[in-house]
């Protein structure tokens, strides 16, 4: 098979006191060029995992990731990660940090001017050009998402990695981020892989949606096509049935096939104390992270302006 | 940063509040000194020891004005000797003008300032080398677990090691191995710093180290995305993040370094703030408790001082101003 970014069979086990815990079973995917993924499951079924291994940050155990006929072998700028908590550089300004990228990836490519214009562009592009001298301090959550994908864009990417990008911030800033990134996909025509918990922003913005089953040893569950057609329109969305109906897929997916293990948790408390331990720190802290977000995670209403 | 409670009773929206709590923070440590000037004169004027009984403020405070007035003194007696050379000179040049003309340095004894500011160049010269060793080390500790591995043990028996025991060593050391006709510095000069670094390491490596090894997880990731080389990381992230714990470390170090620093002047007898409050012990005049209670005013004064320019130099670098540093 000749995709354009391809996981095969991508296993992955991290070390434990108790032994290897197996985070990931088996992942196989294969992404076209300028698709746009969802990876949507539940807390800790690893979906953070995937992403990093696909950027090259962890090493699958078994099976690889191949990127344009190349393994991927380590991170690097042709899979820029846009973070959850925008990992800017505090102390430098929104034009600075995407700079410090453009300057590493185009060293000998781009003449000064050259790059001045493309890092401008880029933040032009995230509608971020009136801040481009502020710090990271003086910017909204939702400006400094926009600085990150800025980032992310400005290395021309072979591939983008989001990982839940819109996780933090309020449920109008997301509507708006979510308009933006469609925007700024119909203009680019990106590979996009995102991480999501919100059914709707996965719906609205993917061709395809890739489910995952609960972890441990969580694989890929369910991919769901979603034939929408593009420019999408939130508002007229909410009118078309078949909007309805892939939400209605994913939902059914998410609380009936496999449902919240926290959920399933608390009906016989205290049943699986080994594999909470086993889970690797930083699922863990994602776990409790998303957990809070859920806890209040707003409806998402349609918005327009 | 001082000026701006002042500036606030004019520009401020509430007048009567700024004066107030202006007059709050100036009366109030005020208060607090009068207290302290009166416990200090009603008890010290009881006990008598062999130089008299133990000075209270006012006759610190003569000490303090006659040192001045002997620095004085003694910049006028050089002035008055490079003068009396060079009128010589003149004079020799009229009678011959080929003839050779000598000045000769004058060789007078070192006043109060002089000791003060022998002290501060000291402290710094040595606090600038621990500064140079460790920060360079504390960012490698810092980001290999290896090497923190290899070097915790040796930091941790020698940071609690007084300045005292390293004194002899350095100076048996710097005597065998800095031999020269023409020495640049004097012995005791670098016997005192090189005491002063070897004290002032172990703050700013361990800060340092805690600093580096604290970064953001996701902004190493970031580096790693945009395979930044070494050196990148080290100075566009490593450093800029780590630098407020490594001022932590510097500002200890420096107060360490002070502190350190008199004691090892009046050990080994070095120019300095600590000599003269030795001297002025051995001296054993009627004035010599003023004196060295003086010196005691001055060494924390130089100490706080020292500490306010770490602090305004730390909030000039630090990109955080939100911060509350003090």
């Amino acid at each position: 098979m000749d995709s354009y970014l391809e996981l095969s069979h991508v296993t992955i086990d991290f070390p434990t006191p108790n032994g290897p815990f197996r985070a990931l079973d088996k992942v196989k995917l294969s992404i076209e060029k300028g698709e746009f993924i969802s990876l949507i499951g539940h807390s800790g079924c690893g979906k953070s995992t995937v992403l990093n291994i696909i950027a090259g940050l962890h090493q699958a155990t078994e099976g690889g990731v191949i990127l344009n006929g190349k393994e991927v072998s380590e991170p690097g700028p042709d899979r820029a990660v846009v973070f959850q908590n925008h990992s800017l550089l505090p102390w430098m300004t929104a034009y600075e940090n995407v700079e410090l990228a453009v300057k590493q990836v185009f060293k000998n490519q781009k003449s000064k001017e050259e790059m001045k214009e493309w890092i401008e562009h880029n933040l032009e592009l995230v509608h971020m050009s009136h801040a481009m001298d502020k710090r990271p301090d003086e910017l909204s959550g939702g400006m400094k998402q926009r600085v990150g994908i800025a980032r992310a864009l400005s290395m021309e990417p072979k591939v983008m990695l989001m990982d839940e990008p819109f996780g933090a911030l309020d449920a109008l800033t997301r509507a708006h981020m979510q308009d933006s990134l469609m925007e700024i996909q119909a203009e680019l025509n990106n590979t996009v892989i995102m991480i999501t918990h919100d059914v709707d922003e996965a719906v609205l913005l993917s061709d395809r949606i890739v489910m995952m089953t609960n972890g441990p040893a969580a694989t890929v569950g369910e991919i769901l096509k979603v034939d929408l057609e593009r420019p999408r329109d939130r508002l007229a969305l909410a009118e078309v049935p078949e909007y309805n109906h892939y939400r209605a897929e994913v939902v059914r997916f998410l609380h009936e096939r496999y449902k919240n293990p926290e959920a399933e948790e608390e009906a016989d408390s205290g049943s699986d104390v080994d594999a909470e331990t086993a889970m690797a720190s930083e699922e863990k802290a994602e776990v409790q992270d998303k957990q809070k977000k859920e806890d209040d995670a707003p409806v998402l209403y349609a918005v327009n302006d | 940063m001082l000026i701006e409670p002042f500036l606030r009773i004019f520009t401020g929206p509430n007048k009567a509040e700024e004066i107030n709590k202006l007059l709050k923070a100036i009366v109030t440590p005020l208060v607090a000194l009068g207290i302290f000037l009166l416990l200090w004169s009603a008890g010290a004027s009881q006990i008598k020891t062999s130089l008299g009984a133990v000075p209270g403020p006012t006759q610190v405070w003569e000490q303090a004005v006659n040192l001045l007035d002997e620095h004085k003194e003694e910049r006028q007696k050089e002035a008055a000797f490079y003068e009396r050379q060079e009128k010589r000179n003149a004079k020799k040049l009229a009678q011959n003008p080929d003839a050779e003309i000598k000045i000769r340095p004058y060789t007078g004894k070192a006043t109060y300032l002089d000791q003060i500011w022998t002290s501060i160049y000291t402290v710094m010269t040595g606090f600038l080398i621990a500064s140079l060793i460790a920060i360079p080390i504390g960012i490698m500790c810092g980001l290999s677990p290896l090497i923190y591995t290899a070097l915790n043990p040796l930091i941790q028996i020698f940071k609690p090691v007084s300045p005292l025991a390293w004194l002899p060593i350095v100076m048996m050391i710097v005597s065998a191995v800095y031999v020269s006709d023409d020495p640049m510095f004097d012995k005791s000069y670098l016997n005192s710093a090189i005491t002063v670094t070897l004290c002032c390491l172990w703050p700013t490596i361990i800060n340092t180290t805690v600093g580096v090894s604290s970064i953001d997880k996701d902004l190493i990731n970031v580096s790693k995305v945009l395979r930044l080389t070494w050196l990148t990381k080290v100075f566009k992230i490593v450093i800029p993040s780590s630098i407020p714990m490594m001022f932590a470390g510097l500002r200890v170090s420096l107060g360490i370094g002070w502190m350190v620093l008199i004691a090892a002047e009046m050990l080994a007898q070095n120019p300095g703030l600590g000599k003269f409050v030795w001297d002025e012990f051995q001296n054993g005049s009627s004035n010599s408790l003023a004196r060295i209670m003086v010196a005691v005013f001055t060494i924390g004064l130089v100490g706080f001082l020292l500490d306010r320019l770490m602090l305004m130099l730390q909030k000039s670098i630090s990109w955080d101003k939100s911060a509350v540093i003090r």
